[in-house]
């Protein structure tokens, strides 16, 4: 989809996208939230768009977009599984499910596999650290994670 | 008359399978003729119970738990919609022992009503400590809470009445309440349980906050971790400006306070305050010098009020019952109750809101019921990623600001993570380091230099490279780190790394480190 959205098309969104939004106090997070909602990721030629919206220079919204974890800067997989790396998780074997999703996927943090299927994020607590360990999968929570369970959710996922 | 069922929306409770317990429920009480209401609540933060499930009869609640879709069949032949005996069965949910040695007043209403019925709300004593406020002179509210005792439940505990006169004394023709609602801290879920189960409580804490200080607009900033607080709070939100609770004239006052949801973005440091005010205000998250106070320049330079969930939502009840009831609860300069955050390797996990006071070993080993794993309990990390690892030996530690402080430790937001004797403590210090220099915000050099090479050092310990050297290093960089940094990521990072090095020095010697790759 991302790839063969046109330089117009994607000003043409951002623009609406900032019309809609400039009237907040402080809008450049909300932006930049919608545009990742819309492409994935905030696509390169969004920030000169935002910026000219906003009154501000590229290099400021660049700034603001590369300072947040979240916001990404190249399209992600189909599916986006964010495992919780944080100490309460740790504590309930969190960090060998980590190791174990990397080994299944074949990738690293914050890497996608080759077959666009899967994107693997770390995060740092998902407020689910009485039932840990936690992960988040396309946005949906799952609590007291275990080895079966993951090689499920990797099956399901790459299906 | 329809059986009232009630089953948890609580994400935590979802992700535990709640969704599909509530759809098969439906389910069979619809294939049986059964005429049954199912209300969706927040949690009763009795984790290990959950998908609970409760049935309203003429005793009261009754529970069950933890409940499967393959349950369900099993628990209607046994008669459980009129509290039948199962094997899952728990009893009057308030008798559950783990709920009743708790002193619920924040989390009053959590878990009991549907967090988006205003009706409930109010059936439940809701808005009575804004009716009161009302009523009121403005410095009489801000004297009330200071009155209480009440401290900032974020983690630094200053005095919230004093912050609220402060900015109430500042003259603006704009002034904010900001509620923090980053809850970054590992191990700690009470803003969002109760931003899901009791999200009126929020508004509510918010509005008397505006009151008292002059304040006309609120800012709820939550993570972008949380999204079912996010859509449950401004579900509610707009609700409460629907029964003009919100708005230019908050119950009929002619007094105007609105409120916004605005999300983070996954960065640790907006918790801290003014990183926070940046970031509100679409900028980088870096932490600003201070003064000038965000009470005297905070967003957008105006006077404004930056509380945690917690502390905003213990201020109903205060105005409700007044400052002398909340004040009596607890211990020296900790007043009222805390909603402890017990999570990690328990086998009692959950939200325990009780008085300030007892020990570290009394919510370890007696409440939380000591490991899941039934090992033995080694290190318990107090306050967060930033907060010290408690040996065994300092378990007679009360909860208590000062009483924490004194052993090197803090309680932060009041969450606790359990470890059994599996542990490396050296690799908990250096995933302190780590997390330290991930979440950085730049500005100074000891947190985001020291911190790398943080790492660096419990890696050469760990390969035995000269590791006495490496531990006097590793020493020296922390007291850099504690008096160099301009905030507590830097500056507190040392805690759970000197505790773990002080209380467990035999884990820092030279070994492998079973580290997830980079
Ligand atoms: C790195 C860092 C992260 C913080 N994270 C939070 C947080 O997630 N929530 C919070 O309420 N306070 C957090 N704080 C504390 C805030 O700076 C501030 O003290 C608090 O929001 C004030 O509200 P209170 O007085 O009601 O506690 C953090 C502080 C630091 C240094
Ligand atoms: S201590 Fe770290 S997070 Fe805090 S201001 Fe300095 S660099 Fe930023
Ligand atoms: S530490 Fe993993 S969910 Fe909180």
């Amino acid at each position: 989809m991302s790839l063969s959205q046109t330089v117009e098309e994607i000003s043409t969104r951002v623009t609406a996208i900032c019309d809609d939004l400039a009237g907040l106090e402080g809008p450049l997070l909300p932006i930049l939230h919608e545009v990742q909602e819309t492409w994935g990721f905030i696509p390169e030629g969004a920030l000169q768009t935002i910026a000219k919206k906003l009154n501000l220079s590229r290099a400021e919204v660049h700034g603001v977009a590369s300072f947040y974890h979240d916001f990404r800067h190249n399209a992600p997989g189909r599916h986006v599984i964010k495992i919780c790396r944080a100490e309460a998780c740790q504590a309930m074997g969190g960090d060998a499910i980590a190791n174990q999703a990397q080994r299944k996927l074949g990738i690293g943090w914050s890497e996608t596999t080759p077959d666009q299927s899967v994107t693997l994020e770390p995060v740092y607590c998902l407020g689910l650290c009485a039932c840990a360990p936690a992960a988040m999968v396309d946005g949906k929570l799952v609590a007291r994670l275990d080895n079966d369970r993951l090689d499920r959710m990797i099956k399901e996922v790459r299906s | 008359m329809s059986l009232k069922i009630f089953i948890p929306l609580d994400s935590a409770s979802v992700a535990l399978g709640a969704d599909d317990v509530a759809t098969a429920i439906a389910k069979a009480a619809d294939m049986r003729g059964i005429d049954i209401t199912l209300i969706r609540t927040g949690s009763r933060g009795l984790y290990w119970l959950e998908p609970m499930v409760e049935i309203a009869t003429d005793n009261g609640r009754i529970a069950y738990g933890p409940v499967t879709p393959d349950d369900v069949d099993a628990l209607f032949d046994a008669g459980f919609i009129t509290g039948g005996e199962h094997p899952l069965s728990l009893g009057k949910t308030e008798e559950i022992p783990f709920l009743k040695k708790q002193t619920r007043l924040t989390f009053a209403r959590c878990g009991i009503i549907d967090p988006l019925s205003p009706e409930d709300y109010r059936a439940h004593d809701g808005w009575a400590g804004l009716e009161k406020a009302l009523k009121l002179d403005p410095a009489d509210i801000v004297q009330q809470v200071t009155d209480s005792g009440l401290r900032g439940r974020g983690g630094a505990g200053f005095p919230t009445g004093i912050k609220w006169k402060t900015v109430a004394d500042a003259p603006a023709d704009q002034k904010y309440i900001v509620c923090n609602a980053d809850e970054g801290d590992s191990g700690t879920f009470a803003d969002r349980m109760i931003m899901e189960g009791e999200p009126f409580v929020l508004i509510e804490g918010m509005i008397i906050a505006g009151i008292a200080t002059g304040a006309t607009k609120g800012y709820v900033y939550t993570r972008s971790e949380y999204p079912d607080a996010i859509r449950i709070m401004t579900e509610a939100i707009d609700i409460a400006r629907a029964h003009k609770v919100l708005g230019p004239d908050v119950l009929g006052s002619g007094k105007a306070f609105d409120i916004e949801v605005r999300m983070g973005a996954g960065a640790y440091v907006c918790g801290e305050e003014t990183s926070l005010l940046n970031s509100l205000e679409g900028k980088r998250g870096v932490v600003r010098a201070k003064p000038p106070l965000p009470a005297h320049e905070g967003f957008l330079g105006k006077p404004t009020v930056v509380n945690n969930v917690i502390s905003l939502c213990s201020v109903p009840v205060i105005l409700d019952k007044g400052a002398d009831f909340y004040r009596d609860f607890g211990m020296g300069r900790s007043r009222g109750t805390i909603p402890i955050q017990i999570a990690g390797n328990v086998k009692y996990g959950g939200l325990f809101e009780t008085a300030f006071g007892l020990t570290l070993g009394e919510i370890v080993d007696d409440i939380a019921g000591g490991t899941a794993t039934g090992k033995p309990v080694r290190a318990v990390q107090v306050g967060g990623p930033l907060g010290a690892y408690f040996p065994r030996d300092l378990f007679d530690t009360p909860f208590d600001y000062e009483a924490f402080a004194k052993r090197d430790g803090l309680i932060g937001h009041a969450g606790i993570v359990v470890f059994d004797d599996s542990v490396d403590m050296m690799k908990q210090a250096r995933f302190a380091m780590e997390f330290c220099a991930i979440e950085s915000c730049g500005k100074c050099t000891p947190c985001r230099i020291g911190s790398v090479r943080g790492t660096e050092v419990v890696d050469k310990i760990a390969r035995g490279e000269d590791p006495e050297r490496q531990i006097a290093l590793l020493t020296d960089l922390c007291q850099t780190m504690k008096f160099g940094s301009l905030c507590a990521l830097g500056g507190f990072t040392p805690y759970p790394v000197m505790s773990a090095l002080t209380h467990f020095p035999n884990d820092f010697k030279p070994h492998a480190l079973d580290i997830a790759a980079e």
